[in-house]
């Protein structure tokens, strides 16, 4: 069974129609890649896997279970799916220990010597270590994006959702940000990311949607995908964006 | 305190006419001490109640409801357009014709007493301003900040509580400050429904002793001094509660 499975999703915002009939597994431990022009859907699709957005039709099951059923518990969904935001979102009146803290102890109830513990040794592998009682307004962008994802973390996800959690960032610091997450899908982390960094997607996922106006054009493996697309809107965008 | 300064006050008065009774006369220091205490009490207890309303109303504002947020905008409205002083009469003789007596044991005595009224009265009318205060300041954290406490599990109530209200609290400070010293200075009109505050207690001892000049003069200082100190304190909290990194 996938652990996430989105099934024929469609999604407007009031008369825009912004999914029309997406389907998508991703299988435990799997890196999928999410590519396509701005405004194409992306970031409302992995918004609706969260249950961010809700969708009109279809069906979005996370390890089996519905996201839309009104009945889910929303909270505990959430526990099973990280996301990270383009803008980080820290909250800025926390330290960088504070904001990876603040959901376990405060959401879970979990005892805090025990969550203080695992937010450390988090924040020492986003390589932050020294970094603990920075607040986020002194942390240089990739810094701030780093915590934002030692912070989902703190929550054990069973799949973490990326949204461009890059664009924002300066050339050198996506660096760093990347190979956080290179790390993350290297021990077996379920990952699903909306990126532009072609070059990353190719390296580390294990399948790539090419997404156009909020229907999924084609998929297949990065090597495949990259070199031998079939539709002519992949190819395009690929060409504009090598 | 009262024996320190007695002596000197005794003389101002023998040698000069000043007569600031309230400071060598045990009785009318007394009073007097009583009124600060009175009036002290009366500003802390409208100031937390007029914080509650501010923080629950903007809360409410945020909500779904239409007819909640009806309700809550026609208070704001109705507490903002009328003079606090007639809020004042209407709360203690208006509503609190209604409220019931009970026996303390051979005489009768209202429910609620004058200085419960008052402090009613004057934190519904200070929360009103609150509540447009804390929900300007709600508008202005970034959405997308509340949304990632939502997906890190936080419920609407914990994501208000721990990361909303927390920022919008520190945007609405130099506001909330304006409006609080407001409140402190509009405490004095609880004198009219004869709360013994600082006013009413000064006005007393001008009746019997004919001291009118002087005692303006304590009143005067003592709203300075009283207002000055609220106004530090709240520059302080902001200071201390400055986002480090941020503006400022
Ligand atoms: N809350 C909303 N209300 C109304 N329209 C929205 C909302 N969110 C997104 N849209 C619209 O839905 C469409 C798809 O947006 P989405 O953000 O999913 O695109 P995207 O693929 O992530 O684009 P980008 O690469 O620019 O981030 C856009 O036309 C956008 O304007
Ligand atoms: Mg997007």
């Amino acid at each position: 069974m996938p652990l996430v499975s989105v099934r024929d999703v469609h999604k407007s915002f009031g008369k825009l129609e912004v999914l029309r009939g997406v389907s998508m597994d991703v299988k435990k431990g799997e890196v999928v890649c999410i590519i396509g022009p701005s405004g194409s859907g992306k970031s409302t699709l992995i918004r609706c896997i969260n249950g961010l957005n809700d969708i009109q039709r279809g069906s979005i099951l996370v390890e089996g279970q519905e996201v839309n059923d009104p009945k889910l518990d929303k909270l505990a969904l959430r526990k099973k799916v990280g996301i990270v935001f383009q803008q980080y979102n820290l909250f800025p009146h926390k330290t960088a220990l504070e904001n990876v803290m603040m959901a376990p102890v405060k959401v879970l109830k979990e005892p805090k010597r025990e969550v203080e513990a695992r937010a450390r040794a988090l924040i020492a592998k986003v390589r932050l270590s020294g970094k603990e009682d920075v607040y986020p307004g002194h942390l240089s962008g990739g810094q701030q994006q780093r915590v934002a994802i030692a912070r989902s973390l703190a929550m054990r996800p069973d799949v973490m959702l990326f949204d461009e959690v890059t664009a924002a960032l300066d050339p050198e610091t996506v660096k760093e940000v990347l190979l956080t997450i290179k790390e993350l899908a290297a021990e077996g982390m379920t990952c699903i990311l909306v990126t532009h960094e072609m070059g990353f997607a190719r390296e580390v996922a294990d399948h790539v949607y090419f997404t156009d106006r909020g229907v999924i054009v084609e998929h297949g493996p990065p090597e495949e995908l990259f070199t031998e697309a079939r539709d002519e809107r992949t190819r395009r965008f690929l060409s504009q964006i090598f | 305190m009262f024996e320190l300064i007695a002596p000197i006050f005794q003389r101002l008065f023998e040698e000069t006419g000043w007569n600031f009774i309230i400071f060598y006369d045990r009785y009318e220091y007394d009073r007097f001490v009583t009124g600060i205490s009175i009036s002290l009490q009366l500003i802390l207890w409208s100031t937390l109640l007029s914080l509650v309303i501010g923080v629950l109303g903007a809360w409410v504002q945020t909500a779904r409801s239409a007819l909640l947020r009806g309700i809550v905008d026609g208070y704001i409205q109705l507490f903002r357009n009328t003079p606090p002083l007639i809020q004042l009469l209407f709360f203690y003789f208006g509503l609190g014709a209604f409220t019931p007596q009970v026996d303390m044991g051979g005489y009768y005595e209202p429910m609620i007493s004058a200085f419960t009224w008052a402090v009613l009265s004057l934190g519904i009318f200070g929360g009103a301003f609150n509540v447009e205060i804390f929900r300007s300041g709600i508008e202005a954290v970034p959405k997308a900040t509340a949304e990632a406490a939502e997906s890190l599990c936080f419920s609407s109530w914990q994501t208000y509580a721990y990361v909303t209200l927390p920022l919008a609290f520190r945007i609405s400070l130099p506001a909330l400050t304006n409006n609080l010293v407001s409140l402190a200075k509009t405490t004095s009109l609880a004198y009219v429904i004869s709360v013994p505050e600082m006013t009413y207690t000064l006005n007393q001892v001008w009746s019997d002793n004919i001291n009118v000049p002087e005692m303006m003069l304590v009143l005067f200082l003592f709203y300075v001094v009283v207002v000055s100190l609220i106004a530090a304190g709240l520059h302080a909290l902001e200071k201390r509660l400055a986002l480090p990194g941020y503006g400022r």
